[in-house]
């Protein structure tokens, strides 16, 4: 999975994507879209590798569409932490070990991905090639702590018997459990009990 | 308790709709037009008078930062941003105006750039938050195709325009200087001021940043009146705030508060108490990870307000309240906040990018047991060479959470000194 040397060209799905993108900013300012740009070719790389990362060539095509030097591409790719500029395996699980996740039990959620996966620390892939662990910092969802987040979704409230649970699933080849709570929390609204927003009239209210 | 006909955010846990059906059921977009004819000035006396402060962590006047823009035009566009890039440890509160209330931040990103002449809004979004994004992105499409948003705003002649920059993982971007670097297409790290973005922001034009929480709130603040908003909570800390409640209580949630609340009150009104009750109490974390910790004894009395927490050297920052009970170790949640900023410091500035490698080692070394009290004395010493000698706050906000944990528990911290003994180590 080295990859690093294969040439790449923007598909037609990225070439509408790069389209819209380059069109948000002022004329001129095209290089506020080098992050839309990065976040496109790598999902590029997902839906043709089936790993989610930006090779060198792809970091090179973005600099080239947007008159930009690859040099300052690839500052852009190192210094934000979502873009994966090595291959990922098939799910990326990136848990949350910061201090709200960590009080809820994060060290359960990693221990219980090492033992599900095979994987022995962070940044590892497993030998299947299917998953990649990876630590990550404060998801912003800390009152639904733990967090592990799998690709772009996260699966909250976990606890040990759950993430196994979640990584059997998706080892089985199941379609991916659906993300959020997995205790069955309305978003951030206490377990039970709700205190605020309880009145009938609002319930009407918002009804759909 | 807060009334809920008080409360801003109606659909905070999502029960209803957050398409745009749904928003105009809960009354928004009702009168934009009546509210922008009241003219620019007129709204920024009004948002004034309420006494809104920014709701991201500086708790800044809302009506007076927009003041600072010019109101004429030197030739350069004026720009709106928005700031939801809400990484603070502990704080997920723009998540939730994002994907359930996406069209109050939408109607407030058309008040506020109307109110300081901008036609362009971006809303910088972490890019974690990639279903979010999405719904929030959906929001503005419906109110593009409903008018509210475009060449003729709301069929007010304003034109506005509002687009989405997903970030890519960096918290420093949540500092407004390193967000509008990030937008500029560039690394996020923070410039100096001045000039201020007022003056000189995004692509060098006039620019305010505002935080979710502050923008999205104004629509029903101009609804509703000044008078309403500033009758909530107290003096100089008016409205209502959304608190973040995780770590060691019974029902960690969300929920939209007067400010001033009693943080006992918070806890035990909306958490569900205190994990093995009010006494399992140890220590709390009042607003986000920067923010200096609480013991038990100033918990007891302590108001959730921005003066009332600057008052015993804390803030409310985000207003993201982390609990943590008698069983937790408290300096090994310090030291994890300490890797924290150590991993997330740009690297641009000196102290900052080997100071915060510094503070983590030697909490580190506290957890471990393997600290003298003379490395504590030290590591004070870091902090102190550290805060305040950097570009931005982010090495204030580093050295605070250690600072705090020395001022607050320093008992506790001794404790895990006291009986070491460095020659025996290096034996």
């Amino acid at each position: 999975m080295s990859g690093q040397t294969e040439p790449f060209t923007f598909d037609d799905i990225s070439e509408t994507a790069i389209a819209a993108a380059i069109a948000k900013y002022p004329a001129g300012k095209q290089a506020s879209a080098v992050m839309p740009l990065l976040h496109i070719a790598q999902r590029q790389m997902e839906r043709a590798a089936g790993s989610a990362w930006v090779p060198r060539a792809a970091m090179d095509a973005v600099a080239a569409r947007l008159g930009m030097a690859p040099v300052r591409v690839y500052e852009i790719a190192t210094f934000y932490l979502m873009y994966n500029t090595k291959p990922v395996g098939k799910f990326h699980l990136q848990v949350c070990t910061t201090t709200p996740c960590w009080l809820r039990g994060s060290d359960d959620i990693v221990a219980a991905c090492k033992k599900a996966t095979g994987i022995a620390q962070f940044g590892e892939t497993s030998a299947d090639g299917l998953f990649t662990m990876t630590e990550v910092e404060c998801l912003g969802a800390c009152v639904n702590a733990p967090i592990l987040q799998i690709n772009d979704d996260y699966y909250e409230d976990l606890d040990t018997a759950r993430t196994e649970a979640l990584l059997a699933a998706l080892k089985s080849g199941a379609p991916a459990p659906p993300p959020g709570s997995t205790i069955g929390r309305h978003a951030s609204a206490p377990l039970t009990g709700q205190t605020a927003l309880r009145s009938p009239s609002q319930a009407t209210q918002n009804a759909e | 308790m807060l009334n809920d006909s008080d409360r801003i955010y109606q659909n905070l846990y999502g029960a209803g709709d957050w398409h745009l059906p749904g928003a105009r059921a809960r009354g928004d977009y009702a009168d934009i037009g009546q509210i922008l004819a009241r003219g620019r000035d007129t709204i920024i006396e009004e948002v004034k008078a309420s006494g809104m402060r920014g709701r991201g962590g500086a708790g800044f006047p809302t009506g007076m930062k927009w003041s600072f823009m010019p109101k004429q035009s030197d030739g350069r566009p004026s720009y709106l941003v928005v700031n939801a890039d809400e990484s603070e440890p502990g704080t997920c509160k723009d998540r939730d105006i994002i994907r359930n209330e996406p069209h109050k931040l939408v109607e407030g990103s058309l008040i506020a750039g109307f109110a300081m002449g901008a036609h362009t809004g971006f809303i910088y979004i972490r890019g974690e938050y990639f279903n979010e994004a999405a719904r929030l992105q959906t929001a503005i499409d419906e109110a593009y195709a409903a008018g509210l948003l475009g060449p003729d705003a709301a069929g007010t002649g304003w034109a506005f325009d509002l687009v989405l920059h997903r970030g890519a993982g960096a918290y420093i971007c949540g500092e407004e200087s390193a967000l509008l670097e990030s937008l500029e297409g560039k690394k996020g790290m923070p410039r100096m001021k001045p000039p201020f973005p007022a003056a000189m922001g995004l692509y060098g034009c006039p620019t305010t940043v505002n935080n979710v929480e502050t923008i999205a709130g104004i629509p029903t603040i101009l609804r509703r009146g000044a008078a309403w908003f500033s009758g909530l909570g107290r003096p100089k800390n008016s409205g209502t705030k959304i608190f973040c409640i995780s770590g060691h209580v019974n029902r960690p949630c969300n929920v939209e508060e007067e400010l001033g609340i009693p943080l006992r009150e918070l806890i035990e009104t909306h958490a569900g108490g205190v994990r093995g009750g009010w006494d399992n109490l140890q220590a709390i974390i009042p607003g986000g990870a920067s923010m200096p910790i609480l013991n038990k004894t100033m918990c007891e009395t302590q108001l959730m307000d921005f003066d009332s927490l600057s008052a015993v050297r804390s803030g409310l920052g985000s207003g993201a309240v982390i609990v943590m009970d008698q069983s937790a170790d408290v300096v090994k949640a310090i030291w994890r906040l300490s890797k924290f900023f150590k991993h997330e410091s740009c690297g641009q500035c000196t102290p900052c990018r080997e100071g915060t490698g510094w503070m983590m080692r030697m909490m580190d070394r506290i957890v471990q047991n393997q600290a003298s009290m003379a490395d504590i004395a030290l590591l004070e010493q870091v902090c102190a060479q550290v805060a305040g000698h950097t570009i931005c706050a982010f090495g204030d906000a580093a050295a605070w959470p250690i600072q705090g944990l020395f001022r607050a528990l320093r008992p506790l911290v001794e404790s895990r000194a006291v009986d070491y003994q460095p020659a025996l180590a290096a034996a």
